[in-house]
């Protein structure tokens, strides 16, 4: 496909951004050409990569004589929108309290993976010890072990520690993949804050936990938020270890909950289930949003050498 | 960075070194309070469940009862298991088609999205929100659009564009269900892969084109010779980071087939899940889930070899 795009030069021009501003003086077949090897693969990317978004909320505010007669109906578009599903969602079930467990979850998890990767990265990045190099490769290891292979086991562990179905059993591993990501996220926020401003501290007296307080988390606060957004987003998306670990129904986060509360039996509400995963999608939707710049910022940033 | 910062923080000078100040100041006290807590999780939550699960593997432990150690017994038994092996197939099969089509898909859209183009910011979010979602909550949403009866996908194909006369069976036959999957993993990882990418793309100086322009290369040999041979190390970290994450895949088969039709789409990690949960074999669960081990080690030193020379994962500054 890749191969396609780039045979000819002006395509490779135009990919590479360097004559795009001439290009676009060029003529008429070029601006042609710019809408057919960009725009027009860039938009049907646009809408595939959104479609399924467009669908579960244009399914989740259709009645259901709506949703299932598409002779009569245009699928693609809702004629008489209703909030019966979403009403049926949150007063008819649980939903309030998946969405409360899981909020607390997430938080939590963050917080004490923040924490700890502060302290981590901290050590790494400005204690300069010996071997500190080895102890980063060995926390980012950590990151490589994925959850499926961790949760039989985990499972065993939390249940001889009497937290079987209790949140938190989550919460204590969720930092298992979260503590690994941000450390090393922030050892790479850390480098960029010069050193000669700690030393600068300890000249005037101050201890190293001064400095990591008053000093270098003060400056580091854009690679906490995007640590802490990070965390919070693959917290709220976690699913196999909240499936294994809690039963009792009031107890189940979003993602579990829709799955395996809200099918029940050979009909399925597909309306309350579209509903249920539009909302359990808009948090991390939003703090997305609010937060995008951070977010895309960091990541570039993070995987930029 | 704001200098002001510095000059606004007065530090209360220590008049008197008390034992536990003198503490504080020591280096390796220092970094082991540091540790403690990363190193504390990781080791009680991540390395003993590792080796509990090998040991575990090495039992009959079954949910509620205390195994005994019973050598290879279930590593065996797996052995002969058709179940078995059709997943350790299909995990191979689903990763190596879903890696390559989410890189081949992933790199033309980091392609396009490295041009000027208006709304720039705007589209560079908005394709993220595949991999921002939970994964299960967009997999129902696939799961809803390959509904036998009422897929919009068949209902283009047969109302709209009349290529078809009868709606497609997406997760009712084998192989249909298995690309089904495999279509719903490319599109969840489009975005992650784009995006990396693109952060590769826009480290690639400009002048080294400028300069192939003036020694006459051609687009190809652009593209060839400058943008894939730096793009090369990043590329490898996501290449082996997707394949790890795809072949470690759990949700997505959980939340569309569970497995189903007949089996033939087990990943060696929802057979694991199934064996050991709900099955409450944890000891044969745990031996499908080592099971997986080999082909990660393989996939975590390509990563390492590859890319470890570069020191990507310790930020900037690196020669």
């Amino acid at each position: 496909m890749t191969d396609a795009l780039v045979d000819t030069p002006a395509d490779v021009e135009a990919l590479a951004g360097k004559s795009v501003d001439v290009a676009e003086h060029l003529s008429w077949d070029s601006r042609a050409r710019r809408t057919i090897t960009i725009y027009i693969p860039l938009s049907l990317f646009v809408i595939v990569l959104l479609f399924p978004f467009y669908w579960m909320a244009i399914t989740a505010v259709k009645p259901d004589y709506e949703m299932y007669d598409y002779k009569k109906y245009n699928p693609f578009w809702v004629h008489s929108p209703t909030l019966e599903n979403i009403r049926k969602l949150l007063f008819d079930t649980d939903y309030p309290d998946w969405l409360m467990i899981t909020m607390v979850i997430a938080t939590a998890a963050t917080f004490l993976s923040i924490f700890a990767s502060v302290l981590a990265a901290y050590a790494i990045e400005r204690l300069r010890f010996k071997g500190a190099q080895h102890v980063g490769l060995a926390i980012y290891l950590a990151y490589l072990v994925p959850p499926t292979i961790l949760f039989i086991p985990l499972a065993t562990l939390v249940f001889q520690f009497g937290l079987f179905d209790n949140p938190i059993a989550l919460i204590l591993t969720y930092p298992t993949f979260l503590v690994p990501f941000c450390t090393w996220l922030l050892i790479g926020y850390f480098k960029s804050i010069p050193y000669e401003l700690e030393e600068c501290a300890l000249i005037d007296g101050a201890s190293r936990l001064q400095i990591l307080w008053r000093i270098t988390l003060p400056l580091a606060v854009p690679g906490l938020i995007s640590a802490g957004i990070f965390a919070f987003t693959l917290s709220w998306n976690e699913f196999i270890y909240a499936l294994a670990f809690i039963q009792s129904t009031e107890k189940k986060t979003v993602p579990v909950a829709i799955l395996t509360e809200l099918v029940t039996g050979d009909v399925f509400q597909w309306g309350s289930l579209m509903a249920g995963s539009l909302l359990g999608s808009v948090p991390v939707a939003l703090i997305y949003s609010f937060f995008v710049e951070y977010y895309v910022s960091s990541m570039t940033g993070a995987v930029k050498e | 960075m704001d200098a002001t910062v510095v000059t606004n923080v007065r530090f209360v000078p220590r008049r008197q070194e008390s034992w536990i100040g003198k503490l504080f100041d020591s280096k390796p006290f220092l970094v082991a309070l540091c540790l403690l807590p990363t190193t504390g999780l990781l080791v009680v939550f991540l390395t003993y469940p590792l080796g509990l699960g090998l040991w575990l593997s090495l039992t009959d432990t079954t949910i509620g009862q205390q195994g005994d150690f019973i050598g290879l017994e279930n590593f065996y038994s797996l052995f002969d298991d058709p179940v078995f092996w059709g997943a350790v197939w299909y995990t191979i099969f689903y990763t190596a088609v879903a890696t390559a089509g989410k890189f081949a898909l992933g790199l033309w859209l980091a392609l396009l999205l490295n041009n000027k183009m208006p709304f720039q910011a705007l589209i560079r979010s908005i394709v993220l929100l595949p991999w921002i979602v939970p994964t299960v909550l967009s997999s129902i949403a696939w799961w809803w659009i390959y509904d036998p009866q009422f897929s919009i996908i068949s209902y283009v194909l047969v109302n709209v564009l009349h290529l078809r006369d009868h709606y497609i069976d997406f997760l009712g036959t084998p192989w249909a269900a298995r690309w089904s999957l495999i279509v719903a993993n490319i599109w969840r990882a489009i975005p992650f892969v784009a995006i990396t990418l693109l952060a590769g793309l826009q480290t690639i100086s400009p002048s080294l084109y400028e300069a192939a322009l003036l020694d006459g290369a051609s687009g190809w040999q652009k593209f060839r010779k400058i943008t894939v041979p730096l793009l090369m190390p990043i590329l490898a970290v996501a290449l082996t980071l997707s394949i790890l994450f795809t072949f470690s895949d759990f949700q997505l088969v959980y939340a569309i087939t569970r497995g189903g039709p007949f089996n033939s789409t087990h990943l060696m990690a929802t057979l694991a899940f199934q064996r050991a949960i709900p099955g409450s074999q944890l000891g044969e669960g745990a031996a499908i889930a080592v099971s997986m081990i080999p082909f990660l080690l393989v996939a975590t030193l390509v990563c390492f070899f590859g890319v470890g020379r570069r020191k990507w994962q310790q930020g900037s500054g690196n020669d």
